[in-house]
C-alpha cells in the first residue's frame, strides 16, 4: 500500500494532452519517413506505395485482431474486395477518378467486411479460425471463376486512373501514386486513432478482454464486433483500391491466404493493439522481404517462419510493444 | 452409373486418407487444446522421407513407410519439446502464430533441400493397376488407402475403447486436472498421443501421396482441409472425424467431377455452411 | 415498499436432475436479502435463471411489473437488473476510470460513439470521479486494473455495477478472496449502497451475511427451505440440518 501511494496517481498513458502530442509525433514520424523514402529510393517508389497499401491492410487487421481479439487468417478477403471493386469500377464502368475509386474500394471492402464478419461471428476459437480461412479461399475461387469481371488468373487489367483533382497525373515513376498513398494513409491513421480512443473503441477493447463481462453491462457484443468488422473492411478496401490505382492491375494474390497470413505476421511483428505497431511491422517486414528475396528468394519462407517463432518466444508484444515496455521500465526506475 | 461408382470410390479413398492424417490432430487438439496449424507439415515430412528412402536408398514400400513414420516422429520430438510446449495454454493467436511459423519453416527447408518439384513414392507392383471386383474395377492404391483408413479407425477404436491407455486418454481429454489428481500421468499420455498423432500423419501422407501429391506447399495447401476436419468433426471425437472426412471427401470429390471449372468453390461454401450450422462440430461437445 | 423483482415458481432440470424446484422469491425497493445455501444447492443456477443466461422450464421472472422471462440477458441489464461476479471479471488492461466510464456511457446510450473521448465529456468524468472517490479507489483511477490490489478490484466491481444505476443488484460473493484486512472497506461500501436499491447478496461468509442482510433466504437441493429474518434462520431446524450445522451450534453456544 505504501509503495502505491508514492507513485503519481495519474499515469501518463491516458491523461489528456499527452495522447494528442503522441499522435502528432506519430504523424510527424510517418511524414518524415515518407519524405526520406521519397528522397532515398526515387527509383523504388512502387515498392514504397505497395508498402503503404499493405500498411492499410495491417491497420485494418489491427482493428479486429488487436482491438477486438479476433484471430483471423482471412483478412486479405477484405483488401481484395476493395481492390476488385475499385478495379472493376474503372475497367468496366469507366469510373476512373482516383478519389471516387478509393470510395468505391472502401464500400466494397465494407460490404465484404459485413459478410465476413457476419459469418465469422457465428463461431468461436477453432471454428472461427477455420471460417476465416474458408472465407478467403471462397473469395479467391469466386474471383477466379468470375473471370469475365475479374480477369481470373490473368489479373484485371485496363485500369487507368485519371489525374488526381484533374491536375496530378499518375506518372511512370509512381510519384503521384506514392504521394496519393501517403496522404490516404495519414488520413486513415488519424481517423483510426480517434476511433480507438472513442467510447466505441473502449467498448471493443472491453470485448477483447471479456465478452461476457461486456454483455453483463448491457452492451451487445456481436453488434459491436460487426460494426468494427465493417469499419475494418472499409480501411482494408481503401488499401486495396490504392493498390489497384498504383499498379493499375488487380491480381488474385490480393485475395490470397498467403497475403492474409503475411498481414497477420506483420501485425504481430510490430505489435497488436496500438496501430503504431502495425505500421512498424509492415515497414520492417516488407523492407526485409525485399532485401532477402533480392539475395536468395528460396530462404524467404524459412526466415518468415523463424521470425514468427522468435517473436512468439522472445517478443510476444512485438517491436513497438517491447520498445514501449522498455521505455516504461527505464522511466519507472528513475 | 460408372460415374457414381468412381465418384464414390474416389470420395471414400480421399476421405479415408484425410481421416488417417487428421485423426491425430483431432485427438491432440481435444487433449491439449492447442490450435495446431503445423500438422500437415508432418504428413509432408513423412512423404518426403518415404520418397527419399525409396528413390535414393532403394528400400521397398513397406520399409520406406516404417522409416518415414519413425523418422517423422524423431523429427517431431524436439519440435514438441522446445516449441509446442511453450504454447500450451497460451492465447489462441499465439498458438496460431507459432504453428504457422513452424509450417513456414518446414516448407522453406523442404523447398531448399528437395526442390520445388513433385515427389513420388513408387508403389509396389501389388498396388499398381486396377483390382477387379467382379463387375467393376478400382485402382489398387485407392483400395489400399481405404483399407488403411478402416484399419486405423478400428485400431484407434480398440486402443481408446478397450485398453488401459485408452481409459487414461479419455479421462485426460475430459478433464486433465482431474485425471492428473487420480494418478494418470498426463505428461506421458500427452507424449504418447503426440507421437501417435505425428506417426499417423506421416503414414497418411505416404499412403495418400497419389491423391495429395507431395510438394513443398503441401503443408499450406491442405492446412485448411485438416483443420476443417477437426472443426467439423469436433475436436477429440473419432466418430466425428470419420464422419467429417467422409462428408468432406464426398463434397470435394463430387465437386471435382461435376463442376471442375468451379475449383474448390463448393468445398469452401460447404465448409462455411457446416461450421455455421454446427459451431461445435457435428459430434462435438459444447465447451 | 413496492415489489420490484419477483421470481414465480421457477423450475429447471438438466436431464433428470432438478436443479431449481418451484423457486419463488420477491424483492422490494430497499431490500437487503442474503441468499445462502450449501455447495450444489443451486445458487449459480438461480442467478443464471434470473439474469437470463438459462431459460426456466416453467415459471416467470417479473421485473418492474413486467414479465421479462423471455428477455435476453443484455436487455434485462439495460432495464436495471444488474449482477456482479464472484471472481472479478474486469478488463485487466484497462484502468478503473475507463471501467466506470464504459458503464456510464453504456447506461446513457453513448457506448457506440465513434468520435470524441470520455475524458472530454464533463458529465462522464464527474460521475467517474465521484464513483471512485466514494469507494475510496480514486487514487488508482488511472492505473491498469492488473496492477491494483485485489480488494480494490472488488470495490471496482461494485462501482461498475452501480454505474449502471440498477434497480435490482445481484451481488455474487462480493468479498470472496479478499484479505481480512480489506473486508471492512467492502462492508463499508455495501452499507453505503443506495437506499432504494434492492440487493440480493449470495455469500458463504456468515458474519458478512448477518451484518448485511435484513432477510435471509436459504436454498438447499434446488428448493427454498427458509425465507425469514436473520434471527430466525439460526433457530430453524431444517436450515440447521441442511446447512448451518455445527456453525449454528457453535454460535449459539458462544
Amino acid at each position: 500500500m505504501a509503495a502505491e501511494q508514492t507513485i503519481s496517481p495519474a499515469s501518463k498513458a491516458t491523461s489528456g494532452p499527452n495522447w494528442l502530442l503522441r499522435d502528432l509525433a506519430g504523424l510527424a514520424v510517418i511524414l518524415v519517413l515518407a519524405g526520406i523514402g521519397y528522397l532515398l529510393f526515387p527509383n523504388n517508389l512502387a515498392l514504397l506505395t505497395r508498402i503503404t497499401a499493405i500498411a492499410l491492410l495491417v491497420l485494418s487487421l489491427d482493428l479486429v485482431t488487436g482491438y477486438c481479439g479476433i484471430a483471423t487468417l482471412g483478412h486479405a478477403a477484405l483488401f481484395g474486395a476493395g481492390a476488385y471493386a475499385a478495379g472493376i469500377a474503372a475497367a468496366h464502368f469507366g469510373i476512373t477518378d482516383p478519389i471516387i475509386m478509393v470510395v468505391i474500394g472502401a464500400i466494397g471492402g465494407a460490404a465484404a467486411g459485413l459478410l465476413a464478419g457476419a459469418i465469422m461471428l457465428r463461431g468461436h476459437g477453432l471454428a472461427q479460425l477455420v471460417l476465416s480461412i474458408a472465407i478467403v479461399y471462397l473469395f479467391h475461387e469466386t474471383a477466379n471463376k468470375a473471370s469475365g469481371w475479374t480477369g481470373g488468373s490473368d489479373g484485371l487489367a485496363g485500369i487507368s486512373p485519371d489525374p488526381v483533382f484533374g491536375l496530378f497525373g499518375f506518372d511512370l515513376w509512381g510519384r503521384t501514386a506514392y504521394v496519393f498513398g501517403i496522404v490516404l494513409l495519414v488520413l486513415v491513421f488519424l481517423l483510426l486513432r480517434v476511433l480507438v480512443r472513442s467510447p466505441f473503441g473502449m467498448l471493443c477493447r472491453g470485448i477483447k478482454e471479456d465478452p461476457v463481462r461486456v454483455s453483463a453491462m448491457g452492451a451487445s457484443v456481436n453488434a459491436t464486433l460487426l460494426r468494427m468488422y465493417v469499419i475494418s473492411g472499409a480501411v482494408a478496401g481503401v488499401g486495396g483500391a490504392l493498390n489497384a490505382i498504383s499498379t493499375q492491375v488487380v491480381g488474385l494474390d490480393s485475395l490470397s491466404f498467403t497475403t492474409s497470413a503475411e498481414a497477420l505476421v506483420m501485425l504481430v511483428l510490430g505489435g497488436t493493439g496500438s496501430l503504431y505497431g502495425g505500421l512498424i511491422g509492415t515497414l520492417v517486414f516488407m523492407w526485409f522481404e525485399d532485401f532477402v528475396s533480392s539475395i536468395n528468394p528460396f530462404h524467404w519462407l524459412t526466415i518468415v517462419g523463424a521470425l514468427l517463432i522468435a517473436v512468439v518466444l522472445f517478443a510476444p508484444s512485438g517491436l513497438y510493444g517491447t520498445a514501449v515496455q522498455l521505455l516504461q521500465r527505464i522511466r519507472d526506475k528513475r | 452409373m460408372q460415374t457414381v461408382f468412381s465418384v464414390g470410390t474416389d470420395a471414400l479413398a480421399y476421405g479415408m486418407v484425410l481421416f488417417v492424417i487428421s485423426i491425430g490432430l483431432s485427438v491432440t487438439m481435444g487433449l491439449m487444446r492447442v490450435v495446431n496449424l503445423a500438422h500437415g507439415a508432418f504428413a509432408m515430412i513423412g512423404g518426403y522421407i518415404a520418397s527419399y528412402a525409396a528413390h535414393m536408398l532403394g528400400f521397398g514400400y513397406a520399409v520406406a513407410i516404417l522409416l518415414a513414420v519413425a523418422g517423422t516422429i524423431l523429427i517431431s520430438i524436439p519440435i514438441e519439446r522446445f516449441l509446442f510446449r511453450r504454447i500450451y495454454g497460451a492465447p489462441e493467436l499465439t498458438q496460431v502464430l507459432m504453428t504457422i511459423g513452424i509450417t513456414f519453416c518446414v516448407i522453406g527447408i523442404a523447398n531448399y533441400v528437395f526442390g520445388p518439384t513433385l515427389k513420388t513414392i513408387p508403389l509396389p507392383d501389388m498396388l499398381r493397376g486396377p483390382v477387379d471386383l467382379g463387375y467393376r474395377s478400382i485402382a489398387a492404391h485407392k483400395l489400399f488407402a481405404i483399407a488403411c483408413g478402416v484399419v486405423v479407425a478400428g485400431a484407434l477404436w480398440f486402443l481408446i475403447d478397450r485398453t488401459a491407455f485408452g481409459v487414461k486418454l479419455r479421462a485426460s481429454v475430459d478433464n486433465a486436472a482431474m485425471a492428473g489428481s487420480l494418478g494418470v500421468r498426463t505428461r506421458i499420455v500427452y507424449a504418447v498421443s503426440s507421437a501417435v498423432a505425428v506417426g499417423l500423419a506421416a503414414f497418411g501422407g505416404i499412403v495418400g501421396a497419389e491423391l495429395l501429391p507431395i510438394e513443398p506447399y503441401y503443408a499450406l495447401r491442405y492446412m485448411v482441409t485438416f483443420l476443417v476436419v477437426v472443426s467439423v468433426g469436433g475436436a477429440g471425437s473419432i466418430p466425428g472425424a470419420l464422419l467429417a472426412c467422409l462428408v468432406l471427401g464426398a463434397i470435394d470429390t463430387t465437386g471435382r467431377y461435376l463442376v471442375p471449372e468451379y475449383g474448390e468453390f463448393f468445398f469452401y461454401l460447404a465448409v462455411i455452411t457446416i461450421v455455421c450450422l454446427f459451431p461445435n462440430g457435428l459430434l462435438g461437445r459444447k465447451r | 415498499m413496492s415489489t420490484v423483482f419477483e421470481a414465480r415458481h421457477l423450475n429447471k432440470s438438466f436431464g433428470g436432475l432438478a436443479v431449481a424446484k418451484d423457486i419463488s422469491i420477491s424483492l422490494a425497493r430497499g431490500d437487503r436479502v442474503a441468499l445462502i445455501g450449501p455447495n450444489g444447492a443451486g445458487k449459480t443456477t438461480f442467478i443464471n435463471l434470473v439474469t437470463g443466461h438459462l431459460a426456466p422450464d416453467s415459471g416467470t421472472v417479473m421485473f418492474d411489473d413486467a414479465d421479462v422471462t423471455a428477455l435476453s440477458p443484455t436487455k434485462r441489464v439495460r432495464q436495471g437488473l444488474v449482477r456482479s461476479f464472484q471472481v472479478t471479471r474486469l478488463f485487466s488492461e484497462m484502468t478503473p476510470a475507463e471501467h466506470v466510464a464504459l458503464a456510464v456511457l453504456q447506461r446513457t446510450g453513448r457506448s457506440g460513439r465513434m468520435l470524441g473521448n470520455f475524458q472530454a465529456m464533463q458529465d462522464v468524468m464527474a460521475e467517474v470521479q465521484e464513483s471512485l472517490h466514494s469507494l475510496g479507489i480514486d487514487h488508482v483511477a488511472n492505473r491498469r486494473v492488473s496492477e491494483i490490489a485485489y480488494g480494490q478490484q472488488r470495490l471496482l466491481e461494485i462501482a461498475l455495477a452501480l454505474a449502471l444505476r440498477p434497480k435490482v443488484l445481484l451481488l455474487d460473493e462480493p468479498a470472496a478472496g479478499v484479505p481480512q484486512s480489506d473486508t471492512s472497506r467492502i462492508e463499508t461500501a455495501l452499507a453505503a449502497l443506495p437506499a432504494d436499491l434492492a440487493v440480493l447478496m449470495i455469500d458463504h461468509d456468515m458474519d458478512l451475511v448477518f451484518r448485511f442482510a435484513r432477510r435471509v433466504v436459504v436454498l438447499a437441493a434446488g428448493a427454498i427451505i427458509f425465507d425469514g429474518s436473520p434471527q430466525e434462520v439460526t433457530q430453524d431446524m431444517r436450515v440447521r440440518e441442511a446447512y448451518l450445522g455445527n456453525y449454528a451450534n457453535a454460535r449459539s453456544a458462544a
